[in-house]
């Protein structure tokens, strides 16, 4: 991830670095052969395995602790709710926010985005407005501010990027204006890999007062993540890109701004008092948590918590540069490869095409090798269009994954060109 | 272990290669659009269609090996076709990669389509090697929406 790593000579004979390999054992999954073959799995931007620790703990939730939370005074429903707040102050923690009531759990970084765009948008938004995301979104930032911009009158804008895959920040610059009311990006491109300059882009539209939200659902499995060093008004993730269970996601919101926002969803825990005439709401985080929440996932999502605090950010972050760096260059040697999104400053995502076959192509030849890759649009069709293919082909690594992942994916791509000829 | 030959058959690779009728029919009296939005297949088909009777049909597109050779060897088979008869094809092909274990496709009817025959054993491609049919049957219903086969 940093650049001083990129340098790294490509030496195939390295072995994973010892805390990678011991690692791997955690994750059950990756045990697993696919066509009789060891399983190869460079998904993990769609979702990551989940290590045991995970697993045992939603298992013994249901098998010990499982209760409704926040309303039964017998004991069970007390553990209950003692495990699924306990979740919370974990994931405060690994946000780094400054009070577990502005971490609101939610089903994904999706279900985040739309509380935000829904909430804020209603109270905030009017006619000749704008809301601003930038180019490399993900469908998820953008259909729900298109949906919100339609509903108030608003306009959409778009922040460019170069053919790196890197935003213009000059761009930027010039589309705040008084108009704007909110700010959108991604932390961590999940087509591109592109890590974007979060930090920098908060500072420049809070010097105009504007709101910031990031979707930080690709940053979060590569980097410990800083919300109030990024300064941001809104961070949101999905538990299981981060390894953690699917279903479950937070959504941190600086209080003032939580506090000023009406409910997103009606429903039971999210009230103070209700009469036909009249409710009240409940004070944040419960305000935005209608309904009985996944409590399991909650608790899953903080099992993920700790295990991610166990490990040596230094030796990750160093272990997924060098992968990116080695499969960067080994997939280059390819005749045909040429890689999308190469942008200075990237996570360990890989996105290429190969000359004259259709990444849908691609991805069914390298499965057979028992490699795991997506390949499409991956839900930002507007990234393809800006670089004129119609889909690509993406390997995207985890922690757990080694160089001899990336070697396994170079020879499954010699097979295409074995089927396709030239 | 699936064999990839069988899904790659020389047919569908040269077809892909070298995709006939791949154009825009200037005098089509019908047209269609499909696409797959997961994949980003897409195809527009093109048909002068006389008295029930497929007179010319042509298409143009982007996509997978799958989506174009279907397209390709589709847009051959049903060229001089009523329209009762393309729709007839239609379901011995959809049978053929798409159907039940004991729907198997009659080899008789289907010609070269059935270098498809091997698609049933890759479901994730399955609505590649249809979107071409689909888009055709909508083209023959004369449907205003573009088809799409999610």
């Amino acid at each position: 991830m940093t650049t001083a790593h990129r340098a790294t000579p490509r030496t195939r004979a390295a072995r994973p670095a010892p805390e990678v390999a011991t690692r791997r054992a955690d994750f059950p999954l990756l045990a697993t052969r696919v066509h009789g073959r060891p399983l190869v799995y460079l998904d993990n931007a769609a979702t990551s395995q989940k290590p045991q620790a995970v697993i045992d703990a939603i298992t013994r939730y249901y098998e010990t602790a499982n209760a409704n939370v926040h309303r039964g005074v017998y004991s069970l429903s007390e553990h209950a709710t003692a495990a699924y707040e306990g979740a919370r102050e974990k994931a405060r923690s690994f946000l780094n926010a400054r009070e577990a009531r502005e971490i609101i759990f939610v089903r994904s970084t999706t279900e985040g985005i739309n509380l935000v765009a829904s909430s804020f948008g209603r109270t905030n938004l009017g006619p000749g407005d704008e809301v601003l995301i930038s180019a490399m979104e993900h469908h998820s930032n953008i259909v729900p501010w298109q949906l919100i911009c339609e509903e108030r009158g608003a306009t959409l804008r778009v922040i460019p990027m170069n053919q790196a895959g890197e935003l213009l920040l000059d761009e930027y610059e010039r589309r705040l204006t008084e108009r704007t009311k909110i700010v959108a990006l991604v932390h961590v491109s999940n087509s591109l890999g592109t890590i974007n300059p979060v930090r920098e882009v908060v500072a420049r539209a809070h010097a105009r007062g504007i709101p910031v939200l990031v979707d930080g659902a690709q940053a979060a499995p590569h980097m410990p993540v800083d919300v109030q060093a990024l300064d941001c008004d809104f961070y949101t993730v999905s538990g299981h890109k981060m390894f953690g269970p699917t279903g479950i996601g937070m959504l941190y919101g600086k209080a003032p701004r939580l506090e000023a926002m009406p409910p997103y969803q009606g429903g039971g825990d999210m009230i103070r008092s209700v009469t036909f005439a009249r409710t009240t709401f409940a004070e944040i985080p419960a305000k935005f948590e209608a309904g009985t929440p996944h409590i399991a996932g909650a608790i899953g999502l903080g099992a993920a918590i700790d295990y991610l605090s166990r490990l040596d950010w230094g030796l990750v972050a160093a272990h997924e540069a060098d992968l990116l760096a080695y499969a960067s260059a080994r997939l280059l040697e390819v005749p045909g490869v040429r890689l999308v999104g190469t942008a200075a400053h990237k996570a360990s995502v890989i996105s290429f095409v190969v000359a004259g076959v259709h990444a849908h192509d691609v991805g069914t030849i390298v499965d057979q090798e028992g490699v795991a890759i997506r390949t499409g649009h991956h839900c930002t069709q507007p990234v393809m269009e800006f670089f004129g293919v119609p889909a690509t082909a993406r390997a995207s690594f985890a922690f757990y994954n080694t160089r001899e992942d990336a070697d396994a994916l170079v020879a499954a791509l010699a097979k295409v060109r074995q089927v396709f000829g030239g | 272990m699936t064999d990839l030959t069988e899904l790659y058959q020389q047919t569908i690779i040269e077809h892909n290669r070298s995709p006939r009728n791949f154009k825009k029919l200037e005098h089509a009296n019908r047209t269609a659009e499909g696409y797959n939005a997961i994949c980003g297949d897409k195809i527009t088909l093109y048909l002068r269609l006389e008295d029930d009777v497929i007179r010319e049909i042509a298409f143009q597109g982007s996509g997978c090996a799958i989506s174009q050779a279907s397209a390709s060897l589709m847009t051959s088979a049903v060229a001089g076709k009523t329209k009762v008869e393309a729709q007839a094809l239609f379901r011995a092909f959809h049978d053929m990669v798409a159907g039940g274990a004991d729907a198997p496709a009659d080899p008789g009817t289907l010609g070269k389509l059935a270098a498809f025959a091997g698609v049933r054993q890759f479901p994730a491609r399955v609505k590649c090697a249809n979107l071409s049919w689909h888009t055709l049957r909508a083209a023959l219903a004369a449907a205003a929406e573009p088809v799409s086969t999610e």
